[in-house]
């Protein structure tokens, strides 16, 4: 069992889709979860059909999506770290380095998540991978956690190869389903859902297995 | 014009930080695009001359289209789609992107003096 992990996404729903299955799962089994979330993803482009909001009122709604998503999940403790959704690659390194230290050193995680350096698609994903890299590279080596990264970039496994680690979380569709929906500014029930309900086999096909690769310092 | 060198951007936005430089930002997607194309939405904007300051900036790595990124005290400046800039223009930052057609998308320009 892991003892505490510290999941560190630049946007609100990068966990929805990735990892919650594989969080609810740890939490089950008595794990804490940490979750910093670096941006309130104030630059997406989604607001609803017709809009229901705007680029003032943006950044509030996905932070109560947020927050209801890591309720669904059962996360114990979210942290927003306040960054600017699209910036993360252009930030000051010994500020946004220096804050997932900070964490890195408060919560001594057993295990890190993230998304995976240079095959994670966007850029803010891969500036926000590469920093955490980076944090967990500066602890001397025993100290080290685990670092696992979600990778989902083109031809990514001709360069990482197949990913390591492989999560049934058929069991926690109902919570990743939940925290999916708890960010209805970004997801239309019709694009997630196709137009009719998926079954109970569609749906396990579609989000029960998360993926993830070790990262290797050396 | 010239295709974008990382470096030498990078430089120029070193040495114009931290000092009260004009800005010329602009974004468009052609007078005639949704003409052309009727699922195309037009869109352009620009803001010409605006006065900032930034501490801190970057170009991406890669290939490009490149991005930029400028820190403000109370904000950023942020673009996408870079590919070009004025090399031969030493004292001012003149980037622009251009698409397969050679059509200006995107511009950011920095200068000490008003274009």
């Amino acid at each position: 069992m892991e003892r505490h992990i510290l999941v560190v996404l630049p946007h609100p729903d990068d966990e929805a889709f990735g990892l919650s299955g594989t969080l609810a799962k740890h939490i089950q089994a008595g794990t804490t979860v940490t979750y910093a979330c670096l941006t309130l993803g104030e630059m997406g482009r989604n607001m609803g059909i017709p809009p229901f909001t705007n680029r003032v009122g943006l950044p509030q709604i996905r932070k109560r999506e947020l927050e209801e998503a890591c309720r669904a999940i059962g996360i114990q403790d979210l942290r927003m770290l306040g960054f600017h959704d699209k910036t993360i690659e252009f930030e000051e390194p010994e500020l946004l380095d220096g804050s997932i230290s900070a964490l890195l050193e408060e919560v001594k995680p057993s295990l890190v998540l993230t998304f995976y350096p240079g095959y994670a698609v966007h850029p803010d994903h891969d500036a926000c991978g590469a920093a955490v890299v980076r944090a967990v590279a500066k602890l001397p080596a025993n100290k080290r956690p685990r670092v696992l990264c979600i990778a989902f970039a083109r031809n990514h496994e001709q360069a990482i190869g197949r990913p390591d680690v492989i999560n049934d979380v058929r069991g926690f569709l109902k919570q990743k389903l939940a925290a999916i929906s708890a960010h209805r500014s970004q997801f239309q029930a019709a694009e997630l859902l196709g137009s009719k309900a998926l079954t109970d086999k569609e749906l396990q096909e579609r989000y029960g297995t998360e993926r993830f690769w070790t990262y290797r310092f050396n | 014009m010239q295709p974008i060198n990382t470096k030498a951007i990078q430089q120029r936005i070193d040495r114009m930080k931290d000092q009260d430089l004009y800005l010329h930002l602009e974004l468009t997607t052609g007078a005639y695009a949704a003409h052309l194309d009727s699922s195309k939405h037009p869109a352009a904007t620009f803001v010409s001359n605006a006065v900032i300051r930034y501490t801190h900036g970057s170009i991406s790595e890669g290939d490009g289209p490149y991005r930029v990124g400028l820190k403000m005290p109370q904000g950023w400046v942020y673009s996408e789609g870079l590919t070009h800039y004025e090399e031969s223009d030493t004292e001012r930052l003149i980037m622009a992107g251009h698409d397969s057609r050679g059509k200006l998308v995107v511009a950011l320009q920095l200068s000490r003096e008003p274009f």
